[in-house]
């Protein structure tokens, strides 16, 4: 069976986790902003600004590592506008999400224009090329797959177990996650739900950003229209499917990048060839859309996401 | 920081705040000329003119109105019972979908019972697009924002697999185009001559319709009762799950008219560009009429004359197209915090 031999190479493997990061990235974004009680649907415009803004500064002489920095202060700048009309002003998420997305791609592709208006294709820059870590590269099968990687997906894995140490083992993940569960609860610890929020959503929409970046400094090495197209959306999928947990949602993140590695590989075998190609660029959508299936029935989903909290108020 | 609600807001209080966000709007606009290179006076005089200025101008910011009136009012009928369809994108293009396959040549039939008969099927076309998110959501509880967005993506691929094979024009020279609708499933235009089709009067006949069913039904009441508070509304006895299935089948029906109405009235066939996001625009142009169906034509008026006007002045001057877009965000965003400060005050503490 070809699709079996295809699931013991390398670098099936390697490519399932170069998808995964920026899903990663944008996933762990994605969770923090819920995990405080907080829908952020301004991913998919963050990550197209995050792509944009790390290759541009990359491309007008800036480090690499500089070029991620640039990426998650733009992220992060969008994720204060977001919150400050979701947290204090308790506007609807949805609509301000949607709106931010669209700010985002929109300020993003005119400035793109601006930067470069007489290119027809995009100029390219110098990416984070894969560094293999010593030893552990050498291992059959796992080394060339997870640590022959650039570092930019070494950065998301330590971020995963940092994101989670946070959380779960020290009093500041206490209070995000007290900020979406039960917000009457830290305001009563004399805590401000309102800058645990904003916070949280600033932080998280600065991943998010990073998760784009990756597209555009790791994965490619220039910056394209449509290039994040969609992946923001799956990202929300996947924290549901994650059930708001960093480890369950990186899992679900490889899990799925693997089916996009796979279907582009059976693509080109001979029972590929016979079905159009559109067939295998939905099942990306039609995965999440089932995973949210299969888990919304079981899924803690944090008390008071989407839920605004005004002081005094009960 | 904290909200007060404000008791009897006067006319200074309910004028002001939108008006401060169509001005900030504006200067925002202005500014981002200027960071082009361009005269921000003569942007948005240009813009202006480019959309209002002249009859071909009127006519052309009409017709690209008339979609978005539809999708606009699909939005509105949704959001106002907090049933968030982000997927009008997908059910614009269901409609357009049945409109070819049954207007080139499947159904011979006159003008005058061909057209609404078209109509008809990409209603239920849309309608049924949009039910397996509603059923999804009130059988398994799975969020309708990301199956109706993740939607888009899947009924664009399908669409272009469909151009790209069956309903590809033998005479398209290679285009992934449909074949042309016959020309009884063609909207006449509404005066001879001029280059606007009854699309446009049929959108504001649908924007009728639905204000009638929002303010006289009790479907209308029943949808409103389910957005501002469903257990309130289940407490009360109205079948929310029914209401809930009822306003997707009525919006994914509004939004396909959209797809009907642009093959119909206007391109005669299916492309993958038939929309160039109509869908989403549609989520401006309801939230800027504050869900109003009426509000809806007038929103979607504005936002129209926006785009067209920006492409003329994108010829003109130079400055990207995409202004339209940050112009429109930007006003979404600034008008549902300017709605909010109509009714409440900042204090501190």
């Amino acid at each position: 069976m070809e699709i079996l031999e295809i699931l013991f190479t390398a670098s099936f493997w390697a490519a399932a986790i170069r998808i995964a990061t920026p899903l990663i990235l944008g996933t762990l974004g994605e969770l923090i902003c819920e995990r405080a009680g907080v829908l952020n649907l301004g991913i998919e415009g963050i990550m197209v600004a995050g792509a944009f803004a790390g290759w541009m500064a990359v491309y007008s002489g800036t480090g690499l590592w500089m070029g991620v920095a640039v990426a998650m202060g733009v992220g992060m700048l969008f994720g204060l506008l977001h919150s400050i009309l979701t947290v204090p002003f308790g506007l609807s998420q949805h609509v301000v999400g949607l709106g931010v997305t669209l700010l985002a791609t929109s300020s993003t592709y005119y400035a793109y224009r601006l930067a470069l208006p007489e290119v027809t294709s995009p100029p390219k820059i110098t990416a984070f090329q894969p560094y293999e870590i010593p030893v552990l590269s050498d291992l059959p099968l796992v080394g060339p797959a997870l640590f022959s990687q650039t570092p930019f997906t070494y950065l998301a894995f330590v971020l995963v177990l940092a994101v989670s140490l946070i959380l779960f083992r020290t009093p500041l993940g206490l209070a995000v996650r007290a900020a979406g569960e039960n917000p009457a609860a830290v305001a009563a610890q004399g805590l401000s739900v309102t800058a645990i929020r904003m916070g949280a959503v600033i932080v998280g929409s600065g991943f998010m950003a990073m998760g784009g970046a990756f597209l555009t400094m790791s994965a490619f090495d220039s910056f394209f229209f449509e290039m994040v197209n969609g992946r923001g959306w799956i990202c929300i999928a996947l924290v549901v499917f994650g059930s708001w947990m960093p480890g369950k949602a990186l899992l679900g993140a490889v899990l799925f990048a693997a089916f996009d590695a796979l279907q582009i590989r059976v693509q080109q075998t001979e029972f590929g060839a016979d079905i159009p190609y559109q067939i295998f660029l939905m099942m990306p959508y039609i995965l999440s859309i089932l995973a949210l299936i299969l888990m919304s029935r079981r899924a803690q989903v944090p008390a008071a996401l989407m839920v605004p909290f005004n002081k005094g108020e009960r | 920081m904290r909200l007060e609600p404000i008791e009897n807001p006067g006319i200074a209080r309910r004028l002001g705040p939108p008006a401060l966000a169509l001005g900030a709007t504006v200067v925002i606009a202005s500014l981002l000329a200027m960071v082009a290179g361009a005269n921000p006076f003569s942007v948005l005089g240009l813009i202006l003119k480019g959309a209002f200025g002249s009859q071909f101008a009127i006519l052309e910011t009409l017709n690209r109105a008339t979609p978005l009136i539809f999708t606009g009012l699909a939005v509105a009928v949704a959001f106002r019972a907090k049933f968030w369809n982000i997927g009008a994108e997908a059910q614009l293009y269901g409609g357009a979908l049945v409109t070819v396959v049954f207007g080139t040549g499947m159904l011979a039939l006159p003008a005058y019972s061909m057209l609404p008969l078209l109509a008809l099927l990409a209603v239920i076309a849309g309608a049924l697009l949009l039910l397996v998110p509603a059923i999804l959501k009130v059988r398994f509880g799975v969020d309708e924002v990301v199956t109706t967005l993740l939607f888009n993506f899947i009924f664009l691929l399908f669409i272009s697999m469909l151009l790209e094979g069956p309903l590809k024009d033998p005479m398209g020279m290679g285009w992934p185009k449909s074949a042309r609708v016959l020309p009884e499933a063609r909207l006449p235009r509404i005066v001879e001559g001029l280059r606007l089709h009854w699309g446009f009067a049929l959108a504001l006949i649908a924007a009728l319709c639905v204000w009638v069913i929002q303010t006289r039904t009790t479907l209308g009441y029943e949808m409103r009762a389910v957005g501002l508070n469903r257990e309130a509304a289940a407490f009360a006895g109205i079948p929310v799950n029914r209401v809930l299935l009822q306003t997707a089948l009525l919006s994914g029906g509004l939004a396909a008219l959209a797809g009907f109405s642009e093959v119909s009235g206007l391109k005669g066939s299916l492309t993958l560009d038939l929309s160039p996001g109509y869908g989403y625009t549609g989520i401006i142009v309801a939230m800027l009429a504050l869900l109003n169906p009426l509000g809806v034509v007038i929103s979607a008026l504005f936002v129209a004359g926006i785009f067209v006007g920006a492409d003329s002045m994108s010829r003109a001057a130079g400055v990207p197209t995409y202004l339209a877009d940050i112009m429109l965000a930007t006003a979404l965003l600034l008008m549902v915090l300017a709605i909010l400060l109509t009714r409440f005050r900042v204090v501190r503490g």
